[in-house]
């Protein structure tokens, strides 16, 4: 578990990783600090949704997945031979492109995570609803759907969706949050939302954002890391990178020059 | 300037004429259909009673009800779901939801869809060798139904291998990225979502276990008991056989008869298409997504 002392969330130490024959990162080296928004911006391809879905380890469901290297979480390598990829999974939360609800009402939604490792204990209906009640409000949905808690979550908006997501990860208490391009299937005004629900949770967790929008990343991030063709080209605090980026090919990506 | 060309013509009889062919390939489907069914109706119709359903064949069979044999096909139908639900489905969950994509898998999947091909007779022939003579279940409703329960497994399995891959794969992710497990993730979403479509599917079986001659004649169903089976050990009347029976084995039936007998098992398979129809209705009519 998290001790206090410990300033990076996640590192990684030459990390490697092959589809089958194909290297999709080289010699990856990333210190993550714990508690900030790090934004992983780069073109597609580059390897960015790879080394997201490294951390959480659901890159070995596709079973045709290799990786050499290390990967630490709050200082505890997750390849280690004792790991449960449970705890891995509870530890890191990960939220995708696409709002993915599940078919259950909005409270079973955010009380779903939770019942997975809550064993056979039972919960009363108020830890539940008090349970359900600070998740959305983290998220600042509370206000939104607190009359409606038991209508389908697919009847929210696409932005509602995605808070939802989020919100159902906090319950089991997670370090890190692993973002996927989570605003790609917003509108401006639901993506402005969503960053400022991101940018509330700052400091509670350490969140992790892929994401193909500069502005974005440039107002929602604390550091920022660009990488090309799987390797890391350059990691900085987020104003830095992009006022005095050290490298010309991510002064030529943040220009838009590709991507 | 806006005025139809001579290509804008022709296409247009060339519309008109692939409509119509399709229009009539329909139609020619449809009437084999409401002939069977009118026929039925119009000879079977004056058998039809309260007491043809409820009594036993009487004089050589030439006279009398169905009751046996209705209750036979129940029972038929009944043992054979006990079988072939909880296989198949079980079968078709691992093969959905655990197996890996290798070539024996692979190797199933298509064994199981040859399976399905598989003509009744030889598997009724199995159902001799296997259940009547190895397992010495003799001829009897356990070796009858466990005959039909093989023969259907492939049409569960695949019904149910469906319906559980329609359900989007976002679902799993996302309980996945949450950490459940596999079990967790079919208990607590794929079931609950694809469970219309099992049951459509197992309704379906059950319409055609209720109409196969086949599979019963040589494993458990008998020509003429005048009581009902006590136990899965004992033989029963089917309706199937009954119907295949009296309109050729019996001398001296009247017309009436046969075309009452069909009627009753065509108004039992409709019937119970009918429910699975409307329970997928139901059931649709709740789904969330």
């Amino acid at each position: 578990m998290a001790r206090p002392e410990i300033t990076y969330a996640i590192e990684t130490q030459a990390l490697n990783l092959w589809y089958s024959t194909f290297q999709a990162l080289f010699d990856v080296d990333l210190q993550i600090k714990r508690g900030q928004i790090t934004s992983l911006i780069g073109p597609s391809g580059c390897g960015k949704t790879t080394f997201l879905r490294s951390i959480n380890r659901i890159n070995e469901r596709l079973g045709y997945v290799r990786t050499t290297g290390s990967i630490t979480v709050l200082g505890n390598d997750i390849y280690g031979p004792n790991v449960e990829l449970i705890q891995i999974r509870k530890q890191v939360g990960m939220v995708f492109q696409r709002p993915n609800p599940l078919p259950l009402s909005i409270r079973d939604n955010v009380i779903f995570g939770y019942r997975l490792h809550e064993g056979r204990g039972r919960l009363t209906r108020s830890q539940r609803d008090e349970i359900v009640e600070r998740a959305l409000r983290q998220v600042l949905l509370w206000d939104v759907v607190k009359e409606k808690l038991g209508r389908p979550a697919i009847e929210l908006s696409l932005e509602e969706q995605q808070k939802l997501c989020i919100a159902r990860l906090l319950p089991v208490k997670p370090a890190v949050l692993l973002m996927d391009e989570p605003c790609s299937a917003l509108d401006p005004t639901g993506t402005e939302a969503v960053e400022e629900m991101i940018w509330e949770l700052r400091g509670q967790y350490t969140i992790l954002i892929v994401t193909h929008n500069m502005a974005q990343a440039r107002r929602t991030s604390e550091e920022c890391i660009f990488m090309l063709l799987g390797r890391v080209v350059e990691h900085a605090p987020t104003e830095e990178l992009f006022v005095t980026p050290r490298h010309q090919e991510t002064a030529d990506y943040i220009e838009g020059r590709y991507g | 300037m806006f005025e139809s060309s001579d290509l804008n013509i022709r296409n247009r009889q060339v519309e008109k004429l692939w409509r119509l062919a399709f229009l009539v390939m329909t139609v020619l489907l449809i009437l084999p259909v409401l002939a069977i069914l009118g026929v039925l109706v119009y000879k079977g119709g004056p058998a039809i009673s309260i007491d043809f359903l409820l009594t036993e064949p009487k004089d050589g069979m030439t006279a009398g009800g169905v009751f046996p044999a209705l209750i036979g096909t129940v029972w038929l139908v009944a043992v054979a779901l006990l079988a072939s639900v909880p296989v198949g489905v079980a079968a078709a969950l691992y093969l959905s939801e655990y197996a890996p994509d290798n070539w024996l898998t692979r190797v199933i999947n298509l064994a199981i869809i040859n399976l399905a091909g598989v003509p009744s007779i030889v598997h009724a022939l199995f159902g001799v060798g296997a259940f009547v003579l190895f397992f010495r279940f003799g001829t009897s409703i356990l070796a009858a139904s466990l005959t039909l329960a093989i023969m259907t497994l492939p049409v569960v399995i695949v019904a149910t291998r469906e319906s559980l891959q329609a359900v989007p794969l976002a679902f799993r992710e996302a309980c996945w990225n949450m950490g459940a497990t596999r079990w967790q993730t079919i208990r607590k979403v794929v079931l609950p979502n694809s469970v219309s479509g099992i049951l459509t599917g197992i309704i379906l079986e059950v319409s055609r276990t209720a109409g196969e001659t086949a599979p019963i004649m040589f494993t458990g169903a008998a020509f003429f008991l005048p009581f009902l089976p006590q136990s899965v050990f004992d033989q029963t009347m089917a309706m199937s056989l009954h119907l295949f029976v009296i309109s050729t084995q019996v001398p001296g039936v009247p017309e009436a008869l046969p075309y009452g007998v069909a009627l009753v098992l065509i108004a039992m398979v409709l019937a119970m298409n009918a429910v699975s129809i409307g329970f997928r209705m139901y059931l649709r009519g709740k789904k969330k997504w």
